[in-house]
């Protein structure tokens, strides 16, 4: 079999591909190209969270004839960016349903005249009443989505929850909250968008997946498919923030370059990317839960509530996978979730790395702490009595028939950070010192992959082609945004074949030159393009040994003037995949019910945290992460992976606030949006655990999404260790841990010097 | 920005140069529009990311907060000018080398920051690391695999150019 087999390539952390581009400066980004008579484009926006447009005014110290001005009238097709409900306007025509919603679009040839332009636009509104909140949302009074602010609901169930509650020795409640969390990507969100009468639009940009933002502009342009192109530019970062947000942006451009006539760049700032774009979803999560006397779990009831913002894009999705994952890697013979995602009047929050388990996990990690103090048990303890085994099942029934190394992954890491005897220290230390030490972790899982049956929809279609001057493409629709796809798929192609790596380029990512190999998304690109890659290497050779007589050994020059021959034959060198699902996958999407993945990620986090009663600051002194994620393919990619995405978490829980003031973000900058710096992220120790995946690419499962599970509930479980208190939200900020901490632990003076 | 435009001559990555450009205009702008030099990046635009960081007469500078009109007579070193003669700088190596660069938007401004740290400091501790990258925000590696690049650079660079330089002068 594959997954076991000896690799050259896969398995070795072979530099990135586009490595050289990015340390010398060279890498283009969208902002650093230029089109040939390109226009700048700025965006007019809603400045309440919700009324109606009265009138739209233009001062008249400007003079707009050297500008073009598109409004929703200038929407040749759908005023509607399609993604999975058709509820959200690309220009806001006649209402506003949250601050920053575009209503109207700028485009002038020196953009330092724009931003004059965008104020000297006056609309005046018929203000409506705005909810801000799930609870708000909850009243149904008033209604600013749909009939019932409802964008979807899930309900989960297995066993009987109910006839457990009279007769369980424990039953432990708990409720808590996450807030929104913005990605911070680096290079904001842009894009330029050319428009010609004979072939359409073409569209560059910062971008996760190319052929959502296609699907988006055939229907806001009412134009055939060939006639809209998207070409992702070097990204850079994105964690889902590039998801669905490019669709409007992408529009947005295009519909400023089709009435200006000229290429037209949009690249927002930041302030205008922090106040527009989408955010993790804030959630409030409730857990009602049964144990015997011996701590095993019973039952589990879990209410769970997001925020979705004011239109649906991404949130039934999201919903989705955080009720999946809500009940953790547990054992639990009943289990019920009930699930919501309700409508406010703030810039719709969308995918963001974790896409929905971050804030399930959080809940559930930090339960777990709060029932071990409840009943008695050590929360270590409490963990090892509940966790799934392979034989087990889920709460979905899904029976876990890949090996779960829980256990394992628990003794590594107590072991790797000394857990047992840093606790026993920090208890013994913690009395006489103003600085209390505390030790947490969390255990997770993340489904790799497409929820249910999203890959068998998506019908992925991935492969290889060889040019004329020799190299093998990948032609794949899958982005590069710093997690390392064109180094993992050219890895798969060179190993496949039998080639070298520097032999394999990656096609550019084109909608005019590449097949719909699926969004970016979901930890899918490793394990699923990877493997359509795997086996599209393994046909090729296949084909060329047929038909164009390559011996069963051969070397680089072999294989390519075996290629040659096959050209002549038959005009190309081409190898493609479709998605073949796992003939033992079944998933009941009315019921819930079955193998919500294909495969699943495993992990143990352990955080060390000081907190310090006098400065009522929070620090992460130490964190390990310890993960089973399949064979690792690049371990200097993903040891980069786990670390970013820790640093990340730790951002989560302690340093990221968006503060909303009437549903717009008022902290809107990076002085006062504050993430983890340079100094703030402790050492972060990786470890790997390889159990081969047979349907993943050389027995890969996702990972890039694991790592920012977990660190939330593990340095909240360190600071419950250090100072007795459960906070039970995050991010937690001195400010939060002040009001209970003053009220709990009053201050030491300084012992004299 | 209604001062006339002037003329603002500067040493850049080793040759001269002029720009004919207003007075105040973000040093970032003229490299990045008038220059067409695009490996400095805008991250924010209020000096908080470091994305845009340049040498400026032998300091690390926000270049989105110094007006061209500063840089008269200044000695200006953008990513551009790390490679000499077609060879990487031993930092970019080890970036390549280490995984120091993922996204790579934030990587050229790291990388000045990095060889500002090295040439005031030949072998830092991590604690001078992290002080010295302090101002240079990334968002995908954790920073990790940044230091262990810095670390690498400066076990290998007893023989750069910089360090050579600095022993002629």
């Amino acid at each position: 079999m594959t997954t076991h087999a000896k690799t050259r390539i896969v398995g070795t952390s072979v530099p990135r591909k586009e490595g050289a581009d990015k340390i010398m400066g060279r890498a283009l980004y969208v902002d650093d190209i230029e089109r040939e008579g390109m226009w700048h484009g700025a965006t007019v926006r809603s400045s309440i969270p919700r009324g109606l447009i009265r009138s739209i005014l233009y001062d008249r110290s400007i003079d707009w004839t050297e500008f073009t001005v598109v409004t929703a009238d200038d929407i040749p097709g759908q005023n509607i960016i399609q993604l999975i409900v058709a509820d959200q306007p690309c220009l806001a025509d006649g209402k506003v349903n949250h601050c920053d919603e575009a209503i109207l679009l700028l485009a002038h040839p020196d953009k330092h005249k724009l931003r004059e332009a965008v104020d000297a636009v006056r609309i005046e509104y018929d203000p409506l009443p705005p909810v801000f909140t799930i609870e708000e949302s909850e009243r149904r009074n008033p209604i600013v989505w749909g009939t019932d602010n409802l964008f979807k609901s899930f309900l989960l169930e297995k066993g009987d929850v109910d006839s457990v509650w009279d007769t369980a020795a424990h039953i432990v409640e708990g409720e808590y909250r996450t807030s929104a969390q913005e990605h911070l990507y680096i290079e904001n969100n842009g894009v330029i968008a050319e428009w010609n009468i004979e072939t359409g639009v073409t569209v560059w940009g910062s971008l996760q997946c190319p052929f959502y933002v296609h699907k988006s502009l055939l229907s806001v342009l009412d134009l055939p498919e060939d006639k809209v192109r998207v070409i992702q530019t070097e990204t850079g970062g994105a964690f889902g923030g590039k998801e669905d947000y490019p669709s409007v942006l992408a529009a947005h451009a295009a519909l400023l370059a089709r009435k200006s006539g000229h290429p037209v760049k949009m690249v927002y700032d930041r302030m205008e990317d922090l106040a527009a774009t989408t955010k993790r979803h804030p959630s409030r999560i409730r857990h009602r839960t049964a144990l015997d006397l011996d701590g095993k779990l019973l039952a589990m009831a879990i209410d769970l509530a997001t925020d979705g913002g004011a239109y649906s894009t991404l949130s039934s999705t999201v919903l989705s996978r955080a009720t999946l994952h809500s009940p953790g890697p547990y054992v639990c013979p009943n289990v019920r979730v009930r699930s919501h995602s309700w409508a406010t009047n703030t810039v719709p929050y969308g995918a963001f790395r974790g896409f929905g388990a971050p804030q399930a996990i959080f809940a559930v990690e930090r339960h777990m702490d709060e029932i071990a103090a409840a009943i008695g048990i050590d929360p270590i303890e409490l963990r090892r009595r509940n966790f799934l085994h392979d034989g087990d099942t889920t709460a979905t029934e899904q029976l876990m028939r890949d090996p779960v190394i829980l256990d394992q992954l628990l003794d590594r890491a107590l072991a790797e950070s000394d857990y047992d005897a840093k606790r026993a220290r920090f208890a013994r230390e913690n009395p006489n010192s103003p600085v209390k030490r505390g030790m947490g972790i969390s255990a997770f899982y993340h489904g790799s992959g497409f929820t249910g049956s999203g890959e068998r929809n998506l019908n992925s279609l991935a492969g290889l082609d060889v040019t004329p001057e020799g190299k093998v493409r990948v032609l794949v629709s899958s982005t590069e945004f710093g997690q390392g796809t064109n180094t993992i798929l050219t890895q798969i192609a060179a190993e496949s074949i039998g080639i070298d790596y520097d032999d394999i380029a990656m096609a550019p990512a084109d909608t005019g030159i590449v097949p719909n190999s699926g969004p970016t998304v979901a930890s899918r690109t490793s394990m699923v393009v990877g493997r359509l890659i795997e086996r599209a290497g393994l046909q090729l050779v296949n084909l060329l040994r047929e038909h164009a007589a390559l011996g069963k050994h051969f070397t680089r020059d072999e294989f390519f003037a075996a290629c040659e021959r096959y050209r002549a034959l038959n005009g190309k060198v081409e190898s493609l995949c479709r998605y073949e699902a796992p003939p033992d996958i079944f998933w009941d999407d009315q019921k819930y019910r079955g193998e919500a993945y294909p495969a699943f990620g495993w992990s143990i986090q352990v955080a060390q945290v000081a907190v310090d009663t006098l400065t009522y600051s929070a620090e992460v002194e130490e964190f390990w992460a310890v993960q089973e994620v399949g064979r690792v393919l690049n371990p200097a990619l993903a040891g980069g992976q786990i670390e970013g995405g820790v640093a990340q978490g730790i951002g989560y829980a302690l340093y990221e606030k968006v503060l909303l003031q009437n549903g717009h973000m008022a902290n809107n900058q990076m002085t006062n949006y504050i993430m983890p710096t340079a100094e703030d992220v402790p050492p972060i120790h990786v470890f790997f655990e390889q159990i081969p995946f047979q349907h993943g690419a050389y027995g890969a499962k996702g990972i890039g999404e694991l790592p920012h599970d977990g660190p939330a509930p593990a340095i909240l479980n360190a600071i419950r260790d250090a100072t007795g208190i459960g906070f039970r939200a995050i991010p937690l900020l001195p400010e939060d841990l002040f009001a209970e901490l003053a009220a709990q632990l009053p201050a030491e003076e300084p012992s004299a010097v | 920005m209604s001062a006339p435009w002037a003329t603002i001559r500067f040493i850049l990555n080793g040759e001269p140069c002029a720009v004919h450009a207003p007075p105040m205009k973000r040093l970032l702008d003229v490299l990045r529009e008038d220059l067409r030099l695009t490996g400095t990046k805008e991250g924010c635009g209020e000096g908080e990311c470091g994305s845009c960081s340049v040498r400026m007469n032998g300091e690390l500078v926000n270049s989105c907060l110094v007006p061209v009109i500063q840089a008269e007579g200044a000695t200006v070193q953008t990513i551009e000018g790390l490679a000499t003669n077609g060879e990487l700088h031993p930092l970019q190596k080890a970036f390549l080398a280490c995984g120091g660069a993922q996204c790579g938007i934030c990587t050229p401004g790291m990388l000045m920051a990095a060889a500002q740290l090295l040439d005031v400091n030949p072998h830092p501790n991590i604690a001078e690391i992290r002080e010295g990258l302090a101002g240079n925000l990334c968002r995908c590696t954790g920073f990790m695999r940044i230091f262990e690049s810095v670390v690498k650079a400066a076990a290998n660079e007893s023989t750069s150019t910089e360090e050579q330089a600095a022993h002629a002068r």
